[in-house]
């Protein structure tokens, strides 16, 4: 089924995935987003021991889908993975130091026995959803805004006594943390950080049976949607407004294209309708929390995650298709990674396309087991009959 | 371009070997603690006795504790393909990222779901949809490991792909053959049955606790009889895969066979050096030559370890640097020249071809096949040949405690079984702390395992294709020093934080 498949076509194929993966990763991290929250809407030991379980039953998931998304971007585009995580060097490891902690956090948080205290692993998860947040939304602002690196497969042959035969080298001494002074970059940090924030609020609403912290829920919904209305809008008005890096289909060759990624938003009319369709989505989930708390605050976060599904997805399908440079180097055009030049092989790709073919099966178990966990709303009391608590 | 820094491999290498040893801390008792756990339930399930609900959950949350940190530290090793080794990931990423993508899907999911349905669905789904979550978490940490051990295996032994001098990089050919390689297969069964047997003993080491201090000796036992017949059948079943592994190191890793055997020079009829103690040789080369002040041997079972027969030459570690003409085995100098003849005739097809010259590509091509297979010799020209010969007295004495203390977790597991069949465990207080004690001894029989493995096959990332030297990221060996600093103070303080938790997890007993 696959073999039949050009090149190409594989190579689009698994850039939807990938991007889909990368979009459900930062749907999940409303998980995140609620850790930064857990000070905010939890006034007593009581109340924030609710928020962490609520949270903890989730946090699983986002992780598995990080680490799922890593593979796969891994098993698709590994010049990406070489070029990226070994040149970006502080940046990802400053994610995954924030993701390493986050792991035994809800685990050893109150467990008899755990030396650190139950503070320091509170200030882990407030860590983690800080960091993981701005840093990822940063780090993905860098496939619009380029980064400093250069790429010569010829270098793995120079035998030149001495030298260092390495591919992808990075140019900037900051290695990856230079991404954090642009404010184009750290607009979308920003903007990722408050709307994981404004998804956990959704969450809590719909998942929560308690009735002060529904109070202090409705007030951080506002707070946390404006900033995060004002740092998207910034963000992709820049990226409407900007020159974008083109690729030549015929050559390969580099070049910056004026309002580039607008071109692809009107070259790729499917794209365009899942960009509108989740911005709206976002926005409608919002909206209709504040407006008609009543009957609409439970379905408040199945609008807007579908929303920051799509939206995410539109995102990075216009980084990387159209003939556009995902992963641009801004140090040398030619450097700059497609998803032409940048994928595994045919063989590797069709043998991974089978193996996609188990996502949705994958998901229909998920959908079904946390129907079957989630059947009651949580509170207090129902914490207290569990056997297993965070 | 900048100089190669030999402390930045080395430190790179530090991270990697720091980080790696910590996830196998907590993997092997996740594998094997994931199946008592089922095989318990499943006792509960069918006889409906609450004592067993109660010995299940106990287990399950001893499990949980060892669960979150085992994710916690293995997030950082897939990642440091990418980050520390990114020549690497382009070189054989074609190879290396499908089985951890497919890790991904197929395992981590089902085990993170289930695990879910594990400590949260007792009281909202049925018993038998229960029973099957923590059937389905067992089976996906296994898988895990599956797919994960398949890339290593496939580093040990490349098969199953094809050099692309346009892409420079090496690209999968035949995933079957990459899966089933014999190296892989030996390597997953060794791994996980190692795993089985380590979660066995550390579950019969506390149910000896309790028998010691007199505490629920009910629950211990039952315990303990689970855990025994189930480390029984996999300490067995390891002799075996052991046996297998070390047949495939001889046939595709001769220098690692002959450092973990400290086999200077080759022989037919060679001996199996039962117990020895090295000291250095200051008269060699290189210093690596390591001499026996001590030494029982067992006539010819090397070569019959190695190839199934008594008689078989099995080359040492002179013959493989020196080579053997009689035998057959080149020399390192031999296959320095070939690999540097495959690396520059790559770059000139490369130069041709951008000049058009499709004949001049063509001859160079021929040229570089034909030395492909020592491509990652011809980084060692102009360099010191020993820096090929792995630790020694590391391969050596890392094998040779982990047979004797395999063979001890062997007789210890069938001792403990019988006295607690027959009722007479009670009162046995040496055997007890013997078992209490041989806790630790399988962590330090399980990270030995992985230091033969990885140690022995210095200094290749891929075996004769892609040495450390020219895997690595370029960075700055502070920038890895500070990291490698960072996992060792962050991962210690979890350490310490899950055995305090655990400890007292173990202090409460069964029915807290």
């Amino acid at each position: 089924m696959f073999e039949s498949l050009s090149l190409l076509s594989l190579q689009q194929y698994w850039w939807l995935i990938v991007s889909l993966l990368g979009a459900l990763l930062v749907f999940l991290m409303f998980v995140q987003g609620g850790q930064t929250l857990i000070f905010t809407l939890g006034k007593s030991e009581e109340e924030r021991t609710l928020l962490v379980n609520l949270l903890g039953r989730k946090w699983e998931l986002t992780f598995t889908t990080l680490v799922t998304f890593g593979g796969a971007f891994f098993a698709s585009f590994p010049l990406f993975y070489s070029t990226s995580f070994g040149g970006a060097y502080w940046v990802w490891m400053a994610i995954l130091i924030a993701f390493v902690i986050q792991a035994v956090s809800y685990e050893y948080r109150k467990k008899p026995g755990n030396f650190l205290g139950q503070k320091t692993f509170e200030i882990f998860l407030i860590f983690n959803g800080l960091l993981g947040t701005l840093l990822l939304g940063t780090a993905v602002a860098t496939f619009f805004t380029g980064s400093a690196f250069s790429v010569n497969k010829m270098n793995l042959l120079d035998l030149t006594s001495g030298n260092m035969p390495v591919i992808s080298e990075w140019k900037g001494p900051a290695h990856g943390l230079e991404a954090a002074l642009s404010p184009v970059n750290l607009s979308l940090g920003l903007a990722v950080l408050f709307l994981s924030r404004v998804l956990a609020i959704l969450y809590f609403m719909n998942r929560l049976d308690h009735a002060a912290i529904m109070e202090r829920l409705k007030k951080q919904l506002l707070y946390n949607a404006i900033p995060f209305l004002v740092f998207f809008l910034a963000f992709a008005g820049w990226l409407l407004l900007s020159s974008g890096y083109a690729v030549d289909p015929k050559t390969g060759i580099v070049s910056m294209e004026p309002y580039k990624y607008l071109h692809n938003l009107i070259a790729l009319p499917v794209v365009a309708i899942l960009f509108i369709l989740g911005v709206a989505g976002v926005l409608l989930g919002i909206i209709r929390s504040v407006a008609c708390f009543e009957k609409c605050h439970t379905k408040g976060i199945w609008l807007s995650g579908t929303g920051t599904v799509l939206t995410v997805w539109a995102l990075l399908l216009l980084a990387g298709f159209n003939h556009t440079a995902f992963y641009p180097s801004n140090w040398d055009l030619q450097s700059s990674l497609t998803i032409e030049n940048s994928s595994s092989s045919h063989y590797t790709l069709t043998a991974m396309s089978y193996v996609s073919l188990l996502v949705p099966f994958v998901l229909a178990y998920i959908w079904y087991v946390w129907r079957a966990i989630d059947k009651k709303k949580i509170s207090t009391e129902e914490l207290q009959s569990e056997s297993h608590v965070y | 371009m900048t100089h190669i820094d030999f402390s930045l491999v080395d430190w790179s290498r530090a991270q990697f070997a720091l980080t790696a040893c910590y996830h196998w801390l907590f993997v092997p008792l996740t594998l094997g603690l994931s199946f008592i756990i089922a095989f318990m339930e499943t006792i509960y399930v069918k006889t409906g006795n609450e004592e067993w609900k109660r010995l299940t959950k106990f287990w399950m949350t001893i499990f949980g504790i060892n669960f979150a940190i085992g994710i916690a530290t293995g997030l950082i090793l897939e990642f440091e393909f990418g980050t520390n080794w990114s020549n690497y990931s382009w070189f054989v990423g074609d190879i290396f990222g499908a089985p951890l993508a497919i890790e991904g899907i197929m395992a981590f999911f089902l085990e993170t779901t289930f695990i879910a349905v594990m400590f949260f669905g007792w009281n909202k789904v049925g018993k038998k949809f229960h029973l099957l979550a923590t059937w389905l978490v067992a089976i996906g940490s296994n898988l895990s490991a599956l797919w994960i051990l398949v890339a290593n295996g496939w580093m040990q032994l490349p098969v199953g792909m094809k050099f692309n001098p346009d892409t420079a990089r090496n690209e999968m050919v035949d995933f079957w053959k990459i899966l089933f390689s014999p190296v892989a297969v030996n390597k997953f069964l060794h791994t996980v049955s190692s795993g089985y047997v380590l979660a066995a003993l550390f579950v019969i080491g506390v149910s000896s606790w309790y028998l010691l201090k007199k505490r629920d000796v009910l629950y211990a036992k039952r315990s303990i009889v689970v855990a025994a017949s189930f480390g029984l059948l996999a300490s067995i079943f390891i002799l075996f895969t052991g046996d297998g592994s070390a047949r495939a190191v001889a046939h595709h890793q001769p220098m690692k066979f002959a450092a973990m055997e400290n086999l200077y020079m080759g022989q037919q009829n060679a001996p199996l050096a039962a117990f020895g103690i090295l000291k250095q040789d200051p008269n060699a080369p290189g210093h690596k030559k390591m001499n026996f002040s001590y030494l029982i041997e067992i006539p010819d079972v090397l070569s019959y370890m190695a190839f199934l027969n008594p008689n078989a030459y099995v080359p040492g570690i002179y013959d493989l640097v020196h080579g053997n003409a009689d035998h057959g085995v080149p020399s390192y100098n031999e296959r320095i020249a070939k690999g540097e003849i495959a690396i520059n005739a790559l770059a000139a097809y490369k130069n041709a071809k951008l000049a058009g010259n499709d004949s001049l590509a063509n001859i160079m091509l021929v040229t570089f096949e034909r030395n492909y297979n020592n491509f990652g010799y011809g980084y060692y020209a102009n360099r010191d040949v020993h820096e090929l010969i792995p630790n020694i007295p590391m391969s050596f004495y890392s094998f040779r405690i982990m047979v004797f203390l395999g063979l001890h977790f062997f007789a210890l597991i069938l001792v403990v079984l019988i006295l607690t069949v027959k009722n007479r465990i009670d009162n046995k207080k040496v055997i007890l702390y013997t078992a209490l004690w041989t806790i630790p001894l399988a962590y330090i029989a399980s990270m030995l395992g992985w230091i033969v493995a990885e140690v022995g096959r210095q200094p290749w990332v891929i075996q004769d294709i892609l040495p450390t030297i020219a895997a690595v990221s370029q960075l700055k060996a502070s920038s890895v020093q500070l990291t490698f600093w960072l996992f060792a103070v962050f991962f210690t303080a979890l350490l310490i934080a899950e055995i305090g938790i655990i400890v007292k997890q173990i202090g409460k007993g069964f029915t807290a």
